[in-house]
């Protein structure tokens, strides 16, 4: 009878507890590519995101911060499995991800089914931004053409005549070169698509010398992008031919480019010397606790954590109904590291600045992206008016 | 397209082409001489540049980098043939497939974990750090020239060893038949190591010199490795004569049909089509060679005689 009691007592201290900590915490499913030549991506993502909630005390919304965080190694198929586990097994209230648009374009159809939102550190392919949007979707990055139409302006501004593109030959290749000649009205000499994980530019370098353009455009993420840039100064061809890129230079790829990056231009809606009181306070934290500069990557996460911080506040800490939280994300506000108020599109998509940046060395000898100017003002992106929600 | 232009071409194909033998040399020898399918050779090339970014960091001379980083990546190689390849050599290619296979995923874990997962950077040895003007507006770099005349040096010095002293002639009848090798009272044991050795310290030479142009990242020997095994099939198992001429011809047919694949198409196709077709199909070429020189020639075009 005694041990009866007791364990009906433990038992129901138990449920109480827990009862009580579900009601007093938000369970966050982030899904990044942690492993493979990209992790680095994933890894400045993540690490800003946890920084976020750090600075708001290891609380969203006033909320106790539950944090799964799962690597989907770049595999859609991989992607899928882990994410139906957040979804059934761990019972996530929202999901952060993804860093790469396979993996998100494989992950939309289980999360919009399950009617949980998920905010975008960065992959924004455009079927999500067009004909495929959804009320579920949020982005604190960018529309994927978005760096490269701005790039595209900022060689139309510039006045170069001829320029040549290069990118790989995949889609996201295609889709730069379509997004920069959707803002450059100039002529494009050329579009060099090289292989995947190429290593050797030579070649394409010594094309592009050949036909002598005003500029070049590049997307080459990762590990080519390195590549191409040490052998782009190496050519002779930096300080010669103006080198504009989207995803190519930045914090991730400058500590092992170096000298060869510097003086290279880039299309951004952020860089680490935006000069606002969030985006101070972000970037020096996040140098002391990391080590390195933070790239991009690591203010989208960031945002990310103050965008649901701010909407569970605004949905009064009720996660459990996913609708008031879904149109809290869609309508709150809060000061991102841009230093501007973040709005969304009807898309779910941001408004936002995009300027071209450059990559230099700092006085302490890290290297960085620094603005140059803004390009594109309130930019919305391209696909939103294919999107039937409001 | 000019005359410049092609001759450029020619050198960056020779260039590659010289790359891919440093590798596909020390993989020929492993997979002629013992008969084992070693995939782990393409992460061995990746240790040789990591080691290189390590010693450098330590040293800030090239020169030394050189002596200490040669030496490790002869030892991992070592270690590993005796720790794990030397249980596999008398098991089916299959099962050395899955082995080597996992050796890649092993590394490429390991290595992120040790120097992280962000690409790394070597600079060019001061030596060689000056560039020539080989065309108007286009610089080629010494160290590209260092590396081809370190691929040469090699060659000559593989040559030289496999033809004109004793333990070449062992490792030429050890391509042809092993067992008999060891029957007529060779080592083979020791030979096999020996040669390993020399294959990893190979690939980890090849990783060194490249290391100053490349990105140094996890996964970087991933797309050499396929490449090299084009080269050898091309060329003949088991010989390095095969390798050499393989390699040239890889290094060329690729370079060459990357560089002009577009413009021929575009002779015959509209701009845009001929953009779409052109890298697919430049892409491909390699492959293209290889079916062609297997159908005609299914051996290979050296292959070391008996096999």
């Amino acid at each position: 009878m005694r041990k009866f009691g007791f364990t009906a007592g433990l038992v129901a201290s138990v449920a109480l507890m827990s009862a009580t900590a579900s009601a007093q915490s938000v369970k966050v499913g982030v899904m990044l590519t942690l492993s493979g030549p990209a992790a680095v991506l994933g890894q400045h993502a993540r690490d800003g995101f946890n920084l976020g909630i750090k600075h708001l005390g290891g609380k969203l919304g006033g909320l106790n911060a539950d944090v799964v965080i799962v690597d989907d190694e770049l595999k859609p198929d991989v992607g899928v499995q882990k994410v139906q586990a957040l979804l059934e097994r761990d019972k996530v209230d929202v999901i952060v991800g993804v860093i790469f648009s396979n993996v998100m374009m494989a992950i939309s159809k289980p999360v919009f089914d399950a009617q949980i939102p998920i905010i975008s550190p960065n992959a924004g392919p455009s079927p999500l931004a067009g004909k495929g949007c959804s009320p579920w979707f949020f982005s604190t990055a960018w529309q994927n053409d978005q760096n490269h139409e701005a790039m595209g302006k900022a060689a139309q501004d510039a006045g170069y005549k001829k320029v040549v593109l290069i990118a790989p030959n995949y889609q996201a290749g295609k889709d730069a070169m379509a997004g920069f000649k959707r803002q450059y009205k100039g002529e494009v000499v050329d579009e060099i698509f090289n292989q995947v994980n190429q290593l050797d530019f030579s070649a394409e370098l010594a094309r592009i010398a050949s036909l002598k353009p005003e500029a070049v455009f590049a997307f080459e993420p990762g590990g080519m992008g390195v590549n191409l840039v040490k052998q782009y100064s190496q050519a002779g061809l930096a300080g010669k031919i103006p080198f504009l890129s989207a995803f190519t230079v930045d914090e991730t790829t400058l500590p092992a480019t170096q000298d060869a990056g510097v003086g290279l231009m880039s299309g951004a809606q952020w860089a680490p010397n935006l000069d606002n009181a969030v985006n101070k306070k972000f970037v020096a934290d996040y140098e002391k606790q990391y080590g390195h500069v933070p790239a991009l990557y690591a203010a989208q996460g960031y945002d990310a954590a103050l965008l649901l911080d701010a909407a569970i506040k605004a949905a009064g800490g009720k996660v459990s109904d996913k609708t008031a939280l879904r149109d809290a994300l869609k309508k709150t506000t809060f000061t991102s590291t841009t230093g501007k108020a973040f709005k969304l599109n009807n898309n779910g998509f941001p408004i936002q600045d995009v300027y071209s940046v450059k990559a230099v060395k700092r006085a302490d000898g890290k290297y960085a992206t620094e603005i140059v100017a803004k390009v594109l003002t309130d930019y919305k992106d391209a696909y939103a008016a294919d999107c039937p929600l409001k | 397209m000019s005359t410049t232009l092609f001759v450029v071409q020619l050198l960056n194909g020779l260039q590659l082409g010289v790359l891919l033998f440093l590798i596909a040399a020390g993989l020929t020898l492993v997979f002629g001489v013992m008969d084992f399918i070693n995939l782990g050779h393409g992460v061995q090339y990746m240790l040789g540049a990591y080691l290189a970014v390590t010693f450098y960091a330590l040293t800030g001379n090239f020169a030394y980098t050189l002596l200490l980083a040669l030496p490790s990546a002869l030892a991992l190689g070592l270690l590993v043939e005796v720790l794990i390849f030397r249980h596999l050599y008398d098991r089916d290619h299959l099962d050395q497939v899955l082995a080597t296979f996992g050796i890649i995923l092993f590394v490429n874990e390991g290595v992120k974990i040790v120097w992280g997962a962000a690409p790394l950077n070597v600079p060019i040895p001061a030596l060689f750090s000056g560039s020539i003007e080989i065309m108007p507006g286009l610089l080629y770099p010494v160290w590209r020239l260092a590396i081809i005349g370190s691929g040469l040096a090699v060659a000559v010095l593989l040559w030289a060893i496999v033809s004109h002293t004793r333990i070449g002639m062992r490792i030429r009848a050890g391509a042809v038949n092993a067992p008999m090798v060891g029957a007529l009272g060779v080592d083979v044991k020791t030979l096999f190591t020996c040669v390993f050795g020399f294959g990893a310290m190979l690939a980890g030479f090849a990783g060194i010199m490249v290391a100053p142009i490349l990105s140094v990242e996890p996964g970087m020997g991933d797309s050499v490795l396929i490449l090299a095994f084009v080269v050898i099939v091309i060329g003949g198992i088991g010989s390095i004569r095969g390798a050499f001429v393989g390699a040239l011809i890889v290094g060329l047919v690729d370079t060459l049909g990357r560089s002009f694949a577009t413009d021929i198409f575009r002779l015959f196709l509209t701009a845009s089509a001929a953009r779409q077709v052109g890298p697919a199909f430049a892409s491909m070429l390699i492959y293209l060679l290889m079916a062609v020189i297997l159908f005609v020639r299914p051996a290979g075009l050296f292959p070391a005689k008996g096999r």
